[in-house]
């Protein structure tokens, strides 16, 4: 019996190596030849003129993941305390933006952050500003705070409410103030919601391209633009693209394995 | 004798390596309630698996009624089976799940409805056919995997656990229940448990297993006056097991006494297990005991006290309806009748 | 539970006007009658109009529509299958084929989308001819689709318990009977939701599709282009709608719900 099921498996198997293993064989293939197809590593060695962008981008994902952690962790924590019929529709209310595409969301604060939006006339009937917001660092890091921070909320409010009351309680009665419950109770019972909240942000920060584009405008390059510009730009170099991918997924195996030392033998899975 | 329905030839079962049948044989007889009783891992499930078509032996053969069934797969066995948390379709309400099998063998849909009826009638659940499964009690819904499983008019009924999960109350009730119910069809029932009580209770004979083999095979009444090995006493009812030697016909030596028993044909000088019932071991005073030693502890259990009284280094559990004192010197007697003498097992079967 | 401090509720209102504001300005703003974004200069419904006469976006979201249908129907099928056989397998092979699968969730999507075009890049160099377009959006989706109904499907399987497969055969079932009518309906709620994240996902996906699809532009990809022009409108008026049916949606799903919830307790007690 159990021989036959696994039959089905097969096509599955077969999509998975050529439509998953594949392509990032490929991504490797490429990363170290040169257009000619013969081996190099000067696609690798020729990145460390980028290194500024690299830096920028790990910076700026890093940034936008501490202020979504600091965000989310007393909201979810509220949310968690809430009467349950309660908690669902104020879950809802987190998920509701993710499931608009983020290339609106980014667009609406587009508009906002503009030299003659609605912020900045809006501070302008106070006399102040206007403000020069849009195409900064600032405004970068603000997009992605924006479009992650339900990715933040939902791990860490997952295994908040799984904390159960007593634990607290118990703290209190044994003398904690606020600052313990938080460090010694709250922060230990929730490291793998915040790893796996780290991650979900930090991930598609840190590989965001367009973002950077609407929000940051040309000046504020990330390892994504780099990566695009080398494949649909103008700049069409496959081999150096392929590179940067590399680096690009070098960096998010070292975050996930931070985070997964971080987190120690209790690993939860996911949300989604 | 009754005709054998179902007969196991020396079958073998492994999993990884392991050794969960070792060579097992048996032979069931026709319209006859069987239980298999053993520990859990002994091996009793994997024989019901077999004889079920679940699991192919390694080597071995399984008869139905006198034919070779081995490697026929379940579902063109003349068996149906009770499975451990009865397994109901959670999909499909009361009447479907009963009518499962039947649709499936295409039968008409007038007597489907009659023979669902009819069984839901036998088991107690008439106007409960539109139910969901998940809203019975459990005790519903062993019914109803009872129903589904019998509507199709087995030879045989496997029955894996099916009480293990309800509380004390229900699980004696559906004890008689089953037992009626076995009665009434006049069908084969082989009953898998670990409950040593139910076993003595439903069945006509008793299959004690324990390592992947056999241990004994009785009337229940056989079973628990006269277990073949230590094992078969310790595991039907409490026992104290000490070991012995036989003296001579008739006579046996433990815990430095000779004592009268009922037993012979024993080799001279053979070592043996020496089984006593805890409440065959009367309570006298001191001077008049057999034996003597010093009462370790006394726990009511309801009907009698169980008392821990330490002799020689070993600790005798008495049932009685006297409590004693702790502390308390007291002394032991046995009756010939209430020594079982038994072959001493070897050390790997313990 | 204690009534909820001050305190804690002005941060709630906070976080969420802060997830909502830019939102209700766009809708707002669909309705104004000028292109401009900070004044409100009167009412129109001209933006929606354009908007459903803006061949681009149409046939965008046909696409968009087409795709998400057929990559999810295919994907759903797909990786039901690869569950069942993946379920039946030894730890070892199954630890391997679950983190493969893992890769596609979390690569950035980026380098999933650029790695299936090099792939696609490579074939077209072989075969020559045209190979980006339909086939190479469908790929893609199906690709990055399996891996959730795996997910979703998998743990319903271990779940289910194993008997309730052994008793199908025992009342007479054949192994095809069985799947079909006792394993397919227990796991049915799970492939159905596998399927509904499948639909969500494609739809939404503009990273992958932009590098896989050639010429070809899906919703998403329609929606990039038009933010690429500094002031077009019509975007507040698509958000709105796409918030309000998306809303819509959740809304009747979650009555649904809680219908059935209310439905099967009432049959309980």
């Amino acid at each position: 019996m159990k021989l036959k099921s696994k039959i089905c498996a097969a096509p599955y198997l077969v999509w998975m190596v050529a439509f998953i293993v594949a392509p990032l064989l490929m991504v490797i293939y490429f990363a170290f030849t040169d257009k000619a197809g013969h081996f190099t590593l000067e696609n690798l060695s020729g990145l460390s003129q980028y290194s500024s962008v690299f830096i920028r981008s790990i910076l700026l994902a890093a940034i936008a993941t501490v202020i979504c952690l600091f965000l989310a962790y007393p909201l979810s924590f509220m949310l968690s305390r809430l009467r349950v019929n309660k908690q669902r529709i104020m879950l809802m209310l987190v998920m509701l933006p993710m499931w608009m595409n983020f290339l609106l969301r980014t667009y609406a604060w587009m508009t906002l952050l503009e030299r003659n939006g609605l912020i900045n006339s809006f501070l302008g009937l106070f006399g102040i500003g206007p403000f020069n917001m849009i195409n900064t660092q600032g405004a970068v890091v603000l997009g992605m705070v924006y479009n992650y921070l339900p990715y933040m909320i939902l791990p860490l409010y997952t295994i908040m409410v799984k904390i159960d009351n007593s634990l607290i309680e118990a703290a209190e009665d044994l003398g904690a103030n606020l600052f313990h419950k938080v460090t010694k109770v709250l922060i230990p019972l929730s490291m793998p919601g915040i790893t796996t909240g780290i991650t979900m942000v930090f991930v598609p920060s840190v590989s965001t391209f367009i973002i950077s584009r609407m929000l940051g405008g040309g000046s504020n390059m990330m390892i994504g633009d780099l990566i695009e510009l080398q494949f649909l730009g103008n700049s069409y170099n496959y081999n150096l693209g392929s590179a940067m991918s590399l680096v690009l997924m070098v960096v998010v195996l070292l975050c996930m394995s931070v985070t997964n030392m971080m987190d120690g033998e209790n690993k939860e899975g996911g949300v989604i | 004798m009754e005709n054998t329905i179902v007969a196991l030839k020396d079958i073998v079962v492994d999993f990884d390596g392991e050794a969960v049948l070792t060579g097992l044989s048996l032979d069931i007889h026709d319209k006859e309630f069987v239980t298999l009783l053993g520990p859990s891992g002994c091996g009793k499930t994997t024989t019901l698996r077999v004889i079920g078509g679940f699991l192919e032996p390694k080597s071995g053969n399984v008869f139905f009624d006198g034919k070779d069934i081995t490697g026929m797969p379940p579902y063109k066995r003349q068996v149906n089976t009770v499975f451990q948390k009865y397994a109901l379709f959670p999909h499909l309400n009361v009447y479907e799940n009963v009518a499962f099998g039947l649709r499936l063998r295409k039968v008409e849909e007038k007597e489907i409805k009659t023979r669902v009826l009819g069984m839901l009638e036998m088991v107690g659940l008439r106007g409960f056919e539109r139910r969901d499964p998940t809203t019975l009690s459990g005790g519903q819904q062993q019914r109803v995997a009872i129903a589904r499983a019998l509507v199709n008019h087995p030879r045989v009924l496997l029955l894996d656990e099916p009480l293990g999960a309800l509380d004390l109350k229900l699980r004696k009730e559906m004890q008689t229940e089953l037992k009626r119910i076995q009665k009434n069809l006049n069908i084969t029932f082989i009953y898998v448990t670990h409950d040593q009580e139910e076993a003595l209770t439903m069945s006509d004979t008793v299959v004690v297993m324990n390592g992947g083999d056999i241990q004994q095979i009785g009337t229940p009444v056989d079973i628990y006056n006269e277990p073949k090995n230590a094992f078969v006493a310790d595991f039907i009812g409490e026992s104290n097991i000490l070991s012995g030697v036989m003296e001579r016909d008739f006579c046996v030596e433990f815990s430095g006494q000779q004592f009268a028993c009922v037993d012979k044909g024993f080799a001279p000088r053979e070592l043996v297990d020496v089984v006593v019932r805890p409440e065959d071991v009367q309570v006298v005073p001191a001077i008049q005991g057999q034996l003597s030693g010093v009462v370790k502890s006394v726990i009511f259990k309801g009907v009698h006290y169980e008392i821990i009284v330490e002799q020689a280094g070993f600790e005798w559990k008495i049932h009685s309806t006297q409590s004693q004192q702790p502390g308390e010197f007291i002394g032991m007697n046995i009756g010939p009748d209430e020594i079982h003498i038994m072959h001493r097992m070897e050390e790997a079967a313990r | 539970m204690k009534k909820m401090s001050f305190l804690s509720k002005a941060y709630m209102v906070l976080i969420f006007s802060f997830m909502y504001v830019p939102i209700a300005v766009m809708a707002v703003f669909s309705f104004n009658e000028s292109k401009s974004r900070s004044n409100f200069t009167g009412f129109t419904f001209d933006w929606y109009i354009n908007l459903f006469r803006n061949d681009m976006i149409l046939s965008a979201l046909g696409l968009s529509l087409v795709i998400a249908l057929v990559a999810s129907v295919i994907a759903t099928i797909l990786g039901t299958m690869a569950s069942i056989g993946i379920h039946s397998m030894h730890r070892a092979s199954r630890t391997v084929i679950m983190n493969i699968s893992y890769l596609p969730v979390i690569n950035p999507e980026i380098i999933t989308g650029v790695s299936m075009m090099l792939l696609f890049v490579v074939v077209k160099n072989w075969m020559g001819g045209k190979v980006f377009g339909m086939p190479t959006l469908l790929i893609a989706h199906i690709t990055f689709c399996v891996p959730y109904v795996i997910f979703n499907v998998s743990p319903k399987l271990r779940q289910m318990d194993v008997r309730m497969w052994e008793a199908a055969l025992d009342l007479g079932c054949t192994p095809v009977q069985a799947f079909f009518k006792v394993v397919l309906p227990e796991i049915m709620p799970a492939v159905f939701s596998g399927f509904l994240i499948c639909l969500t996902y494609s739809i939404d996906d503009f990273i992958i599709s932009y590098f896989t699809s050639g010429t070809l532009q899906t919703l998403p990809i329609a929606i990039y282009s038009m933010t690429r022009k500094k002031v077009s409108p019509e975007i507040n008026a698509l958000s709105t709608i796409m918030f309000v049916v998306i809303l819509s949606i959740i809304l009747f799903v979650n009555a649904q719900d809680s219908r059935r919830q209310k439905k099967s307790s009432a049959r309980r007690s």
